[in-house]
């Protein structure tokens, strides 16, 4: 992998390190406008919000390695990949707070962010049920011969649901132009991979039905997805569908309501391990090795990430909320709710 | 005009939209090698090819979602499943996805797939092969759901279901696939959510769809030997619900009978009858009467799973019930 990051550019690597930052400052500014918020008007309210700190290198790397018009598609930790792909953060933050003015009209809610003209079909919300989805975008691509590709993002946990089962079969079955990409966090929920999981290994249930079994790669390097991932959808572009996995970590707990996670006694030290990993630090040392004085270029992208994550909060704060002609529409193409 | 049956009013339909536009394909168990379990799709196979005609696993989960985002994404597909039964394994991917998708994301998408389905009791399928569960697919806002009761409108509400723009569950009741119905040469639709008079008549209303509606009919006649003109109501669609000619039926006729061939608790029966009442409670000269399933799982054995069916007789009694 080493060498052929010799071809990437400083400026991507640079566009890539401004990203993560990005995600990074957004979860973290979500993370704060759920729990210390004070003022009801700036708050992030609602049961569930899942944040993607830890694994902003997996996203990042493995989006940018798409094509204008491939496709991706993931669960519900989707605000990283959402940003990564080119969402305007202001609409991701106002569909935090339920705004009109968010990316699905706040009718969907940090699970359910999607941006049809980048084609960035979503975050899902039941466990596996996006996976069928994603096959079926592929057999559309497949269907017109276009060439194109989709990267869908799987949980190791949703490994274990019978969507997995039946879209990786028929997706072999006929050959679909698809990288499953598991985002391998070692947990799904709170039960870890071991103790849900009889093969611990993601890539070996490739084997099962006959998919290539792609590699697996560092994920807390961005470089490393994103080689790995632009191999990979090309290959499936003519082949097929691959299984990949990245190793990442979830720094946070699941979601909003587990507290218990980073309580986990056991966990600390696997915790500080990962966290010694963090994506802005390995990319940051990627970065400074080969070149110098990057420091106050590194330090303007990340206030630069802060001013626009200001900014998202304040374009939210400011959106009108959603009305009754809102709650109604868009039940039916062409007919009306029938309220 | 010639006469088909309504597994071939269906096959037509298919036919003929499969050729009008490329973006429309098949995919379900057994539709094209096999030539279809119910034949709907025979000769597919061999004249559009394995591209479009698409033999899949035993997976419904993956049918229905597959063709979920296939539909996102631009086609036009029709999945079945071999009967509405299995469907049931793939609830999440048309009730959770298929049916939420354009609402969730506000517009963004539109989901233009219709999943068919055998649907309905047959002889002696016992419990799990017996279901005609359509009100509970119908319980859900985002899905269209359908059930013809002839082959006249099988094929023209078929066409219409795969023309729009919206998930569909189309479902077809097994015991009606080899009447025939007189099918015009000219193309024709049946717009979505598009109830009709079947019979009319100006003692009693009665509302069904799907095979009910034979049941109706045949009761109608029995009832006429006595002089009493039923008035015989084909829902069609359950979803969008169009209740205008129920009503309108229901204030000529102060009395309702619903039939169904599903079961009774939180029914289509139920349905009608509370919009009835709410709707029109001034001119409700007796109970809304429905003549359902008995509720209980249907057995092996024929006399006792005759026996909770509804039949025409039975409907024939519910309505001197309500005169």
């Amino acid at each position: 992998m080493a060498t052929k990051t010799e071809s990437l550019t400083k400026e991507t690597l640079l566009d890539w390190y401004h990203d993560i930052v990005l995600i990074r400052h957004f979860e973290d500014r979500c993370h704060h406008l759920y729990f210390e918020e004070k003022d009801p008007a700036r708050k992030i309210t609602g049961v569930y919000l899942h944040l993607a700190t830890g694994s902003e290198a997996t996203h990042v790397g493995a989006v940018k390695a798409l094509g204008e018009d491939d496709h991706v598609i993931t669960a519900y930790r989707d605000h990283g990949i959402a940003i990564a792909r080119g969402v305007n953060p202001d609409r991701v933050m106002a569909e935090m707070m339920g705004k009109r003015t968010g990316t699905s009209g706040g009718k969907g809610g940090s699970m359910h962010l999607a941006d049809r003209d980048l084609n960035f079909w979503g975050g899902y919300a039941i466990v596996g049920g996006h996976l069928p989805l994603a096959a079926g975008i592929a057999l559309k691509e497949q269907y017109v011969k276009s060439g194109n590709a989709v990267l869908c993002f799987v949980g190791d946990g949703a490994l274990n649901n019978g969507y997995f089962h039946e879209t990786a079969n028929m997706a072999q079955v006929w050959k679909l132009p698809i990288v499953f990409l598991v985002e391998n966090n070692l947990v799904g929920m709170g039960t870890r991979i071991e103790e849900s999981s009889g093969q611990t290994n993601p890539i070996k249930r490739a084997v099962g039905y006959g998919m290539k079994e792609g590699p697996s790669v560092d994920g807390q390097d961005v470089v490393e997805v994103y080689e790995a991932v632009k191999a990979e959808l090309d290959w499936s572009r003519e082949n097929g569908p691959v299984l990949m996995e990245a190793r990442t970590y979830r720094f946070e707990g699941h979601g909003v309501s587990d507290k218990a996670f980073n309580a986990r006694e056991d966990l600390k030290g696997e915790l500080a391990i990962w966290e010694a990993r963090d994506p802005i630090n390995v990319l940051t040392a990627r970065i400074k090795k080969k070149y110098k004085d990057v420091d106050e270029t590194l330090a303007a992208l990340d206030a630069e990430a802060v001013r626009i994550v200001d900014e998202s909060v304040e374009y939210a704060v400011s959106s009108p909320a959603p009305g009754y002609n809102d709650l109604i529409a868009n039940v039916y193409v062409g007919f009306e709710a029938g309220v | 005009m010639k006469n088909l049956s309504m597994r071939d009013a269906l096959r037509a339909a298919l036919h003929e939209e499969m050729v009008r536009d490329e973006r429309v394909f098949i995919m379900g168990e057994e539709i094209g090698k096999w030539q279809g379990t119910h034949r709907v799709t025979r000769g597919f196979y061999e004249e559009f090819g394995a591209e479009r005609v698409r033999d899949t696993p035993i997976s419904e989960m993956a049918i229905a979602g597959v063709a979920t985002g296939a539909a996102m994404a631009g086609l036009r597909p029709v999945a079945e499943m071999m009967t509405i039964n299995f469907a049931f394994l793939a609830f999440d991917a048309i009730i959770n996805h298929a049916a939420k998708i354009h609402y969730m994301f506000n517009g963004q998408i539109t989901v233009p797939l219709v999943v068919r389905a055998a649907t309905g009791w047959g002889n002696q399928a016992t419990a799990t092969h017996s279901h005609t569960p359509e009100p509970i697919w119908a319980h859900f806002p985002g899905l269209i759901v359908g059930c013809p009761s002839n082959a006249y409108d099988a094929k023209g509400m078929l066409k219409a279901a795969i023309r729009d723009d919206n998930p569909i569950l189309f479902t077809e009741v097994i015991a009606l696939y080899p009447k025939p119905s007189p099918i015009p040469d000219e193309e024709y639709l049946i717009p979505i959510g598009e109830s009709a008079i079947k019979r009319e008549g100006d003692d009693v209303t009665i509302v069904s769809y799907g095979r009910g509606v034979e049941w109706a009919l045949e009761a109608a006649e029995t009832l006429a030997k006595e002089d009493i003109q039923a008035e015989v109501v084909d829902i069609r669609w359950l979803r969008p619900l169009d209740m205008s000619k129920t009503l309108e039926s229901f204030k000529k006729t102060n009395r309702c009978v619903v039939v169904e061939e599903s079961l009774p608790h939180y029914s289509f029966g139920s349905e009608i009858a509370a919009q009835l009442q709410e709707a029109a409670f001034d001119y409700m000269d007796a109970p809304v009467k429905r003549v359902s399933a008995l509720d209980v799982p249907l057995p092996y054995a024929r006399e006792i799973e005759l026996m909770a069916l509804p039949n025409a007789a039975k409907v024939v009694q519910a309505v001197k019930e309500v005169l």
